[in-house]
Parts: C-alpha cells; sequence; structure tokens
C-alpha cells in the first residue's frame, strides 16, 4: 500500500470517519421522538452524508487503496445504519406505547346495552329433570291440560265417588266430562293407550287445583310424573330410580325413603321423603313427592295385562322441589312474573 | 283425627316414647303424621286451681270487668287481686289460674300488671288461653270439688296430655279412630291389641224390636239396630274425661246421648244417632228419599232432598239424612228423658254422593265414605246404652232391633310369590300369612294359592295388590333395596320439546325474561283488547268453579295474562321490561258428551277416538312483550325507545329459532295498531302477528304509550325438514347498491322479493340499508337502497355478469311494482 496517500483524499481518513460514526450514534440516541430521528437520517445516512461524500471519493483512488477505503467506509456506514435501525425501534416502541397510553379507556364503565333475559326457573327445572331421565332412556311425554274425566280420574282407579275425588279440588268445565287436569298422571293412561310396553317415560307439566294462591299454594303448579311399565319390574327398581333422580338433583349425599301412603292408581304406595344435606338449617327429610307400583287395575283399563307386565309410577311437585331445592320461600314470586325473580336464575336455573 | 296418646294406652300398652320415636312408630305404617304436641310443656310457669272468692265490677268502662279476690292456696300466698274479663262465674266457683311467670302458648308472658286500675295479679285462664280448646265463650270453671286451691292444674285442664294429629288416607277410613290408631300402633311396635270392640258382650237382637222400623232399601242400609233408654235424668253431663277427649278430638260437648254417641264414634270409628224417643211420630221408615222432599238438618239448613239420598222418616216425613246429619224434629233436647239410639251400617256411594250433593261432609260422612267395620253395629249399641244409664241413670228396654241383611264376607285369592314379585324382596309364605294374619285377616293356604278373608275394618282390601302392600308395609317399606332399571335406548325429546326449548332459550338470549302466568281471563280482558265479539278468540273453554268470578274461563291468547306481568311489573317500578311466555291456549272442543268409558277393559280405538273429539284443541302459542327502551341510555348515548320493529323481529327470531322463514307483511288484528301491524307467515299460512298495541289498548290497559307484543302460533310453524348443505363459495363476491324509487304505500318486503326473485341464482344477499323519503324522490314517494352481493359457486364473477344480474333484479322490481332507479 505504498502508494496511498491520505492526504490526498481528507474524507478517507479513518478518524474521519470514525468521527462521522460516533457523531450519527450520538445524534440518533439523542433524538427525542420519531419524527426527530428520521428528520436525522439524511444528515448521516444521505447522499451529503459524510460517509456517502467519503464513498465518493474511493473512485480516484488509485486501484491498490480502492479496496481498502471501500471496506473501511461500508464498515462505517453500516455502523452508521444499525446505529439509525436500533433507534428506529427504540423509537417505534415508545410511539406505539404512547399511542396506546392515550387510547386508554374506563373499562369498567357499565357495557349492558342488552337487557338481560331470563328463563323461567320451573322451565329449567323441568328442562334438567327431562334431561336426567332422558339420559336413563326415557322419554318425556306429554298430554293435554283440558282433560278428559276419564283421563284424569276413573282410568286412574278413582271412581266417580271415590273420596279421592273430592279430595283432588277439581276444576270443572262446563262442558261435559272435561276437567282441567288435577295432576300429570291422565298422560299415565294415554301413554298406556297408545304404546306398548316397555314404557318409560317422564312428564313434566302443568296441573290444576282450586287453592287461593298463597305463600305456599297456588291454584296453577308443575309436577313431574314417572312412569315404567315392563316385565320385570319391581318396588326395588322405583327407589333405584328415585335415588337417582334424588342424587342428580340434590348432590351424592341425598338418598329417599318411601313411606306407606294411598294413592288409587298405585299399589302398594309410597309417600317419598328425600335426605337433603343441603337442607337451610340442617339436613333433614323433606317430603318431596308419591309414588307406587301401578296399581293392576290402571294396566288393565289400559290395555295392558298385569299378569305380564307390572310398573310404577311417582310424581312430585316442581314448585315443591324448586321451594327446597333453591331455598323460594313464596309461591307468589313464581306466578308473578316479576323480572327480578326469573333473572336470578339465568338461563339455566 | 286427633287422638290423645293416654287414650291410645287403653287398647296398647305403649312404652314411654319421645314425640320422634312415636312419629316414626305411625309414620313406619303409614299414617301420616301432622303433628304431635305434648300440652305439658305448652303452658309454662306456674298454673294453679283458683277459688273465686269474691268479685266486684270495675266502675267506668264500657265492657262488664270483674275485679276478682282469688284464693290460689297458700303456698302461693293465699288470696290476690286478679281482673277478668268472663262473666261465667260466681263466688266459690273454681278456676285455673296462671300465676305471674307464667308462659301461656303463643308466648304470651303472665305478669302481675296494673289494669284497670287495679293491680291484676295473674290472670284466669279459658280453653283457648290455655290450647285445649276452641272455647273462649268464658273461662274454664272446674267441677265443684275438683281439687283445692294451689293445686297443680294441668292434669285437670288436659294439658297432661300427648296429643297425635293424623291425616287419614282414604284406604283407612277405620284410622278415623282410637280403635284403629292402636291397632296401626301395636302393628308398627309389634306389641299386643286389646279391641276396645272386644271389650263388651253385645246384646243380641230380639224378636220383638225396640221400635218399629221398616229398612225398605236394604242396598243402602244392609245393616240397622235400634235400642231405648229410659228415664234419663236430662241435666246429666257426659263425664269430664269423656269431655276432655272430645274437646281433643275437636268435638264439641252437646248434652250426655249425643256426646256419646260421638265418642263412641271417635273411638270405635262407628257413627250412631241418638233420638229422642217422644218427638218420633209412629214407626220409622229408611228409603230413599222421594224427589223434592224437603228436611231441616241439625245445622238449621232446609235442604231439598234428591231421590239417591237416603232418609230416616216417622210420620211426618223425613227426620234424619242418614248417615250425614240428622234432622231437628227429633233432636236430643235439654228436656229429653227417653232415647233411641240407631247404629247402623250405610253405602259408602250413597253417603259420598249425599255429603258431596249436600255440600256437608261430616265427621260421619268421612268415615262412611271410607268405610265402617259393619261388625260394628250391636257394640257400639251396647256400649252407648251402658254409657248413657252409668252417666244418665235410666233403664234400657229390653227389646233390640238388628236388622241385618249384610252380606257374606270377600274373599281374596292371593298368589303367596306375588309380594315378593312386587317388591323384589323375598317374603316366604310363612311370612305372607303371618303378616296377613297380623292385620287380622283369615288365610287358608293351598299351597302357595293363599284364600284370604281381610278382616271386617278393612273393606278397602278388595284385590291382591291390596294384600301385597300390607305385606311390604307390615315387613318394612325400608327392606326394599334400591336397584336401577335398564331402559331400553330413548329417542330423547321430540323435535317439538326442543323447539320450544330452543325459542325459549333465543327470546331469553335476547333479553326477554320468561313468565308462567295463570291462564285464566275473563271477558274484561278480551274487551280491553278491542277484540270483537265474532273473533274466534272470545270462544272459550268457560270453568264451572273458577277460582274468581271475574276471570271464568280459559285464554285464547296470552296476551291477556302476559300484558297483565307487564304492568305488574311496570307498577313496581321496572321502566324497560320485556316479556315472553310459551304455553298453551285453549278452543272449546265440540261440547258433545263424551262416550261412558269402562274401567275393567280397554276402551276400544273408536270410543277413545270419539272421546279425544271432545278434548279442546290446545295448540302451543308463544308471546312476547315490550315496553320502555330496548336499549337504555347510557355513557354512549341516548337509549333507543321499544318500537314495532323490535315486535316484528321478536316474531322473526322465533320463527327462525324453530327453522322456518318467516314472511312479514302489514296486517289488521286487535290488539295491534292498524297501521303498525305485521303479519306473520309461514308456508302460506299466517301464524300469528306482530306489532305496536292500538293506543286504545295500552289506555285501557293502563300501559304505557307504544307498548309492543308478539303473538305467534308456535304449533302452527311446520317442523323443520333435515338442512341441505349450501355450497360456501371461495370466490370473492360482488357488491352493487342500487337505490330504487317506488310508491310509499308499497312494501319494502315485496321489493326485495322482486329484487331476489329477478337477480337469480347468483345473488347471495340482499340488504336494505337505507329509506329515503324527501324532496328529491318526490311526494308520495320513497327511495330503497340496497347493497346486493352477488357470488358464483365456480368462478369470479366478472363486472358484466354481476351488472347483468343486477339490471335482471331491477327489471323484475320495475315490471311488478314501478319500481325506478334513483337517478336514472
Amino acid at each position: 500500500m505504498s502508494d496511498y496517500d491520505p492526504k490526498q483524499v481528507a474524507l478517507l481518513d479513518q478518524t474521519a470517519l470514525d468521527e462521522a460514526v460516533a457523531a450519527a450514534e450520538k445524534a440518533f440516541t439523542g433524538a427525542a421522538d420519531l419524527e426527530g430521528l428520521q428528520a436525522l437520517k439524511p444528515q448521516h445516512l444521505g447522499d451529503r452524508s459524510p460517509v456517502s461524500l467519503a464513498r465518493r471519493e474511493i473512485g480516484a483512488l488509485p486501484p491498490a487503496a480502492k479496496a481498502d477505503a471501500g471496506k473501511r467506509v461500508n464498515i462505517a456506514r453500516a455502523a452508521i445504519q444499525a446505529a439509525y435501525d436500533a433507534a428506529l425501534v427504540t423509537q417505534e416502541a415508545e410511539r406505539e406505547r404512547r399511542v396506546l397510553l392515550e387510547e386508554t379507556v374506563d373499562v369498567t364503565l357499565p357495557t349492558a346495552r342488552r337487557p338481560q333475559g331470563a328463563r323461567h326457573p320451573l322451565t329449567t327445572l323441568m328442562e334438567r329433570i327431562g334431561n336426567l331421565f332422558i339420559g336413563m332412556g326415557f322419554e318425556v311425554a306429554e298430554g293435554p291440560e283440558v282433560e278428559l274425566e276419564w283421563f284424569n280420574f276413573d282410568a286412574l282407579n278413582i271412581a266417580a265417588d271415590h273420596p279421592a275425588r273430592s279430595m283432588m279440588d277439581t276444576f270443572w268445565t262446563t262442558a261435559p266430562g272435561l276437567v282441567l287436569r288435577t295432576h300429570t298422571s291422565p298422560v299415565q293412561a294415554r301413554t298406556m293407550l297408545t304404546r306398548k310396553p316397555p314404557i318409560y317415560i317422564v312428564v313434566p307439566g302443568r296441573v290444576y287445583r282450586t287453592d287461593e294462591l298463597d305463600a305456599t299454594h297456588t291454584p296453577v303448579f308443575h309436577q313431574v310424573e314417572g312412569l315404567v311399565v315392563d316385565k320385570g319390574i319391581t318396588m326395588a327398581h322405583l327407589k333405584g330410580t328415585l335415588d337417582h333422580f334424588a342424587r342428580s338433583m340434590f348432590g351424592d349425599e341425598a338418598q329417599t325413603r318411601l313411606r306407606p301412603s294411598y294413592f288409587p292408581f298405585t299399589e302398594p304406595s309410597a309417600e317419598v321423603d328425600l335426605w337433603f344435606p343441603q337442607a337451610k338449617g340442617g339436613p333433614r327429610w323433606i317430603e318431596w313427592g308419591g309414588c307406587g307400583m301401578v296399581n293392576p287395575r290402571v294396566l288393565t283399563a289400559c290395555g295392558i295385562d298385569p299378569d305380564v307386565y307390572s310398573g310404577f309410577a311417582f310424581g312430585m311437585g316442581i314448585e315443591r322441589t324448586l321451594m327446597f331445592r333453591n331455598d323460594a320461600t313464596d309461591m307468589r314470586d313464581m306466578v308473578e312474573g316479576d323480572v327480578r325473580f326469573s333473572r336470578a336464575f339465568g338461563m339455566e336455573g | 283425627m286427633k287422638v290423645s296418646v293416654a287414650w291410645l294406652r287403653e287398647y296398647v300398652d305403649l312404652p314411654e316414647l319421645s314425640a320422634l320415636e312415636l312419629e316414626r312408630a305411625l309414620v313406619k305404617v303409614g299414617l301420616e303424621v301432622e303433628g304431635i304436641s305434648d300440652l305439658g310443656s305448652t303452658v309454662e310457669g306456674p298454673l294453679v286451681v283458683g277459688r273465686v272468692e269474691s268479685f266486684e265490677p270495675v266502675p267506668k268502662v264500657k265492657k262488664p270487668i270483674r275485679y276478682c279476690q282469688v284464693d290460689v292456696g297458700e303456698a302461693h300466698g293465699g288470696v290476690r287481686g286478679i281482673i277478668c274479663g268472663a262473666q261465667n262465674f260466681d263466688p266459690g266457683d273454681l278456676v285455673v289460674v296462671a300465676l305471674p311467670g307464667a308462659v301461656l302458648p303463643g308466648g304470651f308472658e303472665i305478669a302481675a300488671r296494673k289494669t284497670y286500675g287495679q293491680i291484676s295479679n295473674g290472670m284466669i285462664c279459658s280453653g283457648r288461653e290455655l290450647g285445649v280448646s276452641d272455647d273462649h265463650a268464658g273461662i274454664i270453671v272446674l267441677e265443684p270439688g275438683t281439687a283445692e286451691p294451689g293445686t297443680e292444674a294441668r292434669p285437670l285442664v288436659g294439658l297432661d296430655e300427648v296429643l297425635i294429629e293424623l291425616a287419614i288416607t282414604p284406604d283407612r277410613g277405620y284410622c278415623f279412630s282410637a280403635r284403629g290408631i292402636a291397632r296401626e300402633l301395636s302393628h308398627s311396635l309389634g306389641l299386643p291389641f286389646r279391641d276396645p270392640a272386644l271389650s263388651v258382650e253385645p246384646t243380641p237382637g230380639t224378636p220383638e224390636p225396640a221400635y218399629p222400623v221398616a229398612v225398605v232399601d236394604p242396598l243402602g242400609c244392609d245393616r240397622f239396630a235400634a235400642r231405648v233408654v229410659r228415664g234419663i235424668d236430662p241435666s246429666a253431663r257426659a263425664p269430664e274425661w269423656m269431655r276432655k277427649r272430645l274437646a281433643v278430638a275437636g268435638v264439641r260437648s252437646i248434652n250426655l246421648a249425643v256426646d256419646i254417641t260421638n265418642y263412641l264414634m271417635m273411638e270405635l270409628g262407628q257413627p250412631m244417632h241418638a233420638f229422642d224417643l217422644n218427638l218420633i211420630r209412629g214407626p220409622l221408615v229408611v228409603r230413599r228419599a222421594n224427589a223434592g222432599e224437603k228436611l231441616t238438618t241439625l245445622d238449621g239448613v232446609a235442604r231439598t232432598l234428591d231421590p239417591e239420598d237416603m232418609v230416616i222418616c216417622d210420620d211426618t216425613g223425613p227426620i234424619s239424612l242418614a248417615a250425614v246429619m240428622g234432622g231437628e224434629t227429633s233432636e236430643v233436647q235439654p228436656s229429653t228423658v227417653d232415647i233411641l239410639f240407631e247404629a247402623a251400617h250405610w253405602d259408602p256411594v250413597m253417603v259420598a254422593r249425599t255429603a258431596r250433593r249436600h255440600k256437608l261432609p261430616s265427621e260421619a260422612s268421612k268415615r262412611w265414605e271410607r268405610g265402617v267395620d259393619r261388625e260394628l253395629c250391636l257394640v257400639g249399641l251396647e256400649k252407648a246404652v251402658r254409657l248413657l244409664v252409668q252417666y244418665g241413670g235410666g233403664t234400657p228396654g229390653t227389646e233390640l232391633l238388628d236388622f241385618d241383611t249384610r252380606p257374606t264376607r270377600r274373599q281374596v285369592q292371593l298368589d303367596a310369590a306375588l309380594p315378593s314379585r312386587v317388591a323384589g324382596v323375598d317374603y316366604s309364605r310363612e311370612r305372607v300369612t303371618e303378616l296377613l294374619q297380623e292385620i287380622g285377616a283369615d288365610v287358608v293356604a293351598d299351597g302357595d294359592r293363599l284364600t284370604v278373608t281381610p278382616p271386617t275394618w278393612r273393606p278397602d282390601l278388595t284385590d291382591p295388590a291390596d294384600l301385597v302392600e300390607e305385606v311390604i308395609r307390615l315387613d318394612g317399606y325400608d327392606k326394599v333395596p334400591s336397584v336401577l332399571p335398564i331402559a331400553p335406548p330413548g329417542n330423547g325429546w321430540t323435535a317439538t320439546q326442543r323447539r320450544r326449548t330452543s325459542v325459549g332459550r333465543a327470546l331469553a338470549e335476547a333479553g326477554f325474561v320468561e313468565v308462567l302466568t295463570y291462564p285464566f281471563v275473563g271477558e274484561s280482558a278480551l274487551d280491553a283488547l278491542g277484540i270483537p265479539a265474532d273473533d274466534p278468540r272470545r270462544a272459550q273453554v268457560r270453568l264451572a268453579n273458577p277460582i274468581s268470578e271475574e276471570e271464568p274461563a280459559l285464554r285464547t291468547t296470552l296476551l291477556p295474562p302476559l300484558l297483565g306481568a307487564l304492568r305488574r311489573n311496570l307498577g313496581r317500578g321496572h321502566r324497560d321490561v320485556a316479556l315472553y311466555e310459551i304455553g298453551p291456549v285453549f278452543h272449546p272442543g265440540n261440547g258433545a258428551t263424551p262416550p261412558a268409558l269402562g274401567v275393567d277393559r280397554r276402551p276400544t280405538d273408536e270410543e277413545l277416538a270419539l272421546a279425544q273429539a271432545v278434548v279442546p284443541a290446545q295448540p302451543w302459542h308463544v308471546a312476547a312483550v315490550l315496553a320502555g327502551d330496548a336499549e337504555p341510555a347510557g355513557w354512549w348515548g341516548a337509549g333507543r325507545p321499544v318500537s314495532w320493529a323490535d315486535a316484528v323481529d321478536a316474531a322473526r327470531l322465533v320463527v327462525e329459532t324453530a327453522g322456518a322463514e318467516p314472511v312479514v307483511r302489514a296486517g289488521t288484528n286487535p290488539p295491534w295498531h292498524p297501521g303498525r301491524c305485521a303479519e306473520i307467515v309461514v308456508g302460506g299460512k299466517v301464524i300469528g302477528h306482530a306489532g305496536e298495541l292500538h293506543p286504545a289498548v295500552c289506555a285501557a290497559l293502563d300501559l304505557p304509550p307504544r307498548t309492543c307484543a308478539t303473538e305467534l302460533v308456535l304449533d302452527d310453524v311446520p317442523l323443520p325438514g333435515i338442512v341441505v348443505t349450501p355450497t360456501v363459495s371461495s370466490y370473492p363476491p360482488a357488491l352493487i347498491d342500487v337505490a330504487l324509487v317506488v310508491d310509499a304505500a308499497t312494501p319494502a318486503a315485496e321489493v326485495q322479493r322482486a329484487l331476489t326473485d329477478g337477480a337469480g341464482e347468483l345473488l347471495e344477499a340482499v340488504r336494505l340499508f337505507d329509506v329515503y323519503t324527501g324532496a328529491q324522490v318526490g311526494q308520495g314517494r320513497k327511495s330503497l337502497a340496497y347493497k346486493l352481493t352477488f357470488r358464483a359457486g365456480d368462478r369470479t364473477l366478472t363486472v358484466d355478469e354481476a351488472v347483468a344480474a343486477r339490471d335482471a333484479a331491477v327489471t323484475v322490481a320495475r315490471e311488478r311494482l314501478g319500481a325506478a332507479l334513483r337517478g336514472a
């Protein structure tokens, strides 16, 4: 490199290059913001910047010096570019940070523009019960609320003068032979008349009795009925079904107890008591519903041979179940339709 | 049925039992316990016998009040002053005094306090105040010589008793007696039972009757026994113990003879009747009433009799409504000296009908209709005569009438293995026999074939299943194991059921709250909705015995009760309310009398079809109502009041959730605003309406102006078929906007339908994004701006293709509706 003459080209002087790099680095890191940084770029990397001017001089160098000078200029330029890129990343991050900060809102402002809807807890409770029994292979059956007297009473072994009939406090229509069903049990008869065993059904539905509305009575209420007719059905199957029902609704510790009782359409008959561990005021037995083995007379009236088939049936009040399961204390809340009542239960109850 | 434990102990040696143990024992055999009360613990503190020494009226008060000097015994401080408002006592009478420190039922604390200007140092008690009877006509006056002043008073007024109150099921008529309850307790606890019906040897019937009686209808009365007691002391009262037991059972003491019949009814379950012998004119006849015959019963009501009623008559006509209530004319009087006791056995069905017909459920009728032991007539008569002679003097007649046409006792054939098959528990033949014998049945075994003669007090045991229940019950329901049955695979919810759930859920998610209203409505509700007289909704199913005469029919539309719930919510201060209900409405049936169907076999399909034809149609509707703001005002800006569009949108939501495509067109139907009522059509059928309520309806129902409503016949929406998967094109869409000017009265839906029909296959979507009326389009015209989205499944559309499709759409709109391209 004997013919190299740095005096001839001051711009290619290594010190000058180092100074240009140092000046650029200093300028870039000192930029106030992204715009400031971008404004500095031409001065250090533009056509009139020291490294660009130095590059221009390379062509005039003797061939032997060109490579060395070019290499040094490139290194300097790369250093300046790197300093710029680093500063750019910093400034862009800073810019983004500031923009996001400026966009901050109060996320605790109320957002509910759509009114809150709800299903009625009696509806969701009946659906829950239906789902439970469907899971066991049952189907959900229905029947009319204005019902033939024959289905509501006679077919269920409640003859015209049976005391049980007057105990039901029946709504009669002015049309002959029609009542508002006093229980969901007529659907038992309807089902047995139209389907052949095996029959495994539950019947959630609305029923009527002539009670005045008060905290614990309502003339319009809901029941769920269960009916199984098959070969070899025993009271043990009834107990097993009720136990499963109870555990599903009230937790694994729930159990049932059968107490002898009387219903015309079942024989033997029993009241179902529920051991409810979560009961308010401590675990206790609660009267839950009625049940029994389908009276052979009912099977006969519905065309099913009682010597071949046997069955069980049970029935529970939905309102009553809601009352102790969800600690609902006033029946009137369930019928008045105040939105606060249903909203508390939401969509699933 | 209320009975004291002390009474039951006469027939079964009960051990000392806590209330809980007692309840368990009763429940185990199927007696439903309404309550067990230990009267000994209902009054706290000192309750003693006092003797009224003297009293003086408190001056200057309107009510007669006495200031009494009462001796309550040396131990309690001797004579003290007590204020008393009752008038039914005299100096020297023994009374019951609650001393300061006592607490009466209901938490009423007794303390010395100044009343009417005097210090009242205790309280003289009535039966009701002590909780031993409902008597509040005066204070309790004890029999002279009962006890010395200062004596503990509780045992004297029955406050040492433990009372059981039971709800008796219809099959257990015999438990309307101390005899029956004691028998069941003996079964439950495995203790011997002393049958009070066997405690006397009844006098048999004599050839000469006690009184001439002709029973002309032995179907209504298969046994009639009677005996006379002459010359009783008319002033004799029933003994204290008997009156106490009656009071416990809630039966008022009347006079000795009547108290005895009531007491024996409570003891044995056999209702009886006491006549004043001297008020009967001529021989008695037991027969059906003649149509239109009259009888004034003991309750003072003059009744017109039915030819099905059984009556006991003398020469004057009916003197007793048999088995239900006696008549006034032969009633035992304060002066009565000669008594004719009657103990009969009546047809349960006859009694049930008579009691219901005359709305006269009596203590006697409720026993008869549930069945009374037919062996008890002579026992009851014997006991009645003995008690009357013992406490009232007099001489029993030697003759005893016993008209007896009882049928032979019924037998039931029972397969000894049946109880095991029903319960899922193994009972041996011996165990079955033993348990049936325990309830009093006679059992004759021929291998596994048991011939069972149920006891006479169990007329409910008629079928093998009844005997099965007895076996399982006595062995214990708690022995029945818990086994899950295995059901065959099911099909889940039906499509109709799933749809109701989906629709309800969709509405709830859209902000509506479900309510379950009563379906009872009255004419005035339909009047308020402006529903015309000839509207099908006026044809209602009517109730013979409605809860309220104002609402005697069943709803034909969900709106009246639903709007009632809306108003209630608004009245409670809710401003923005959206409610829905899904449920049946009721349309009258054909009004025909359904065929009489038997129960001894399955009715034929023809019979069932005839019967079913009578059942009213009960289609499920869905309705929604809205008032206030659909979206509330908030920091984002103003609120959006509910409008007809929200109601139509609810209808659309329902139909689309149900899987159908609604067509919306203008309609008119009360109670909607005639210009803001949409008719919702599915499959060419109008299934309901939606929109704003008529202003007059809002006014009549006191609802806010512009309340909106939707009601659809959910059952009229056809169930959807299986969905055919659409082709999802991945090619880009071509979007073209088009503004059409049409007559202002032209429904937008028709314009859209024309565009859709004209655009052809390539049209993917059409959306109305602007409606403009004003000078630019001219008077009576409007501009509708649509965004059309075209897309092909197999290629990217060219501009020419899209424009051609748009032109085709506009052409149909022009041809059908005279639509002009805006600006063209």
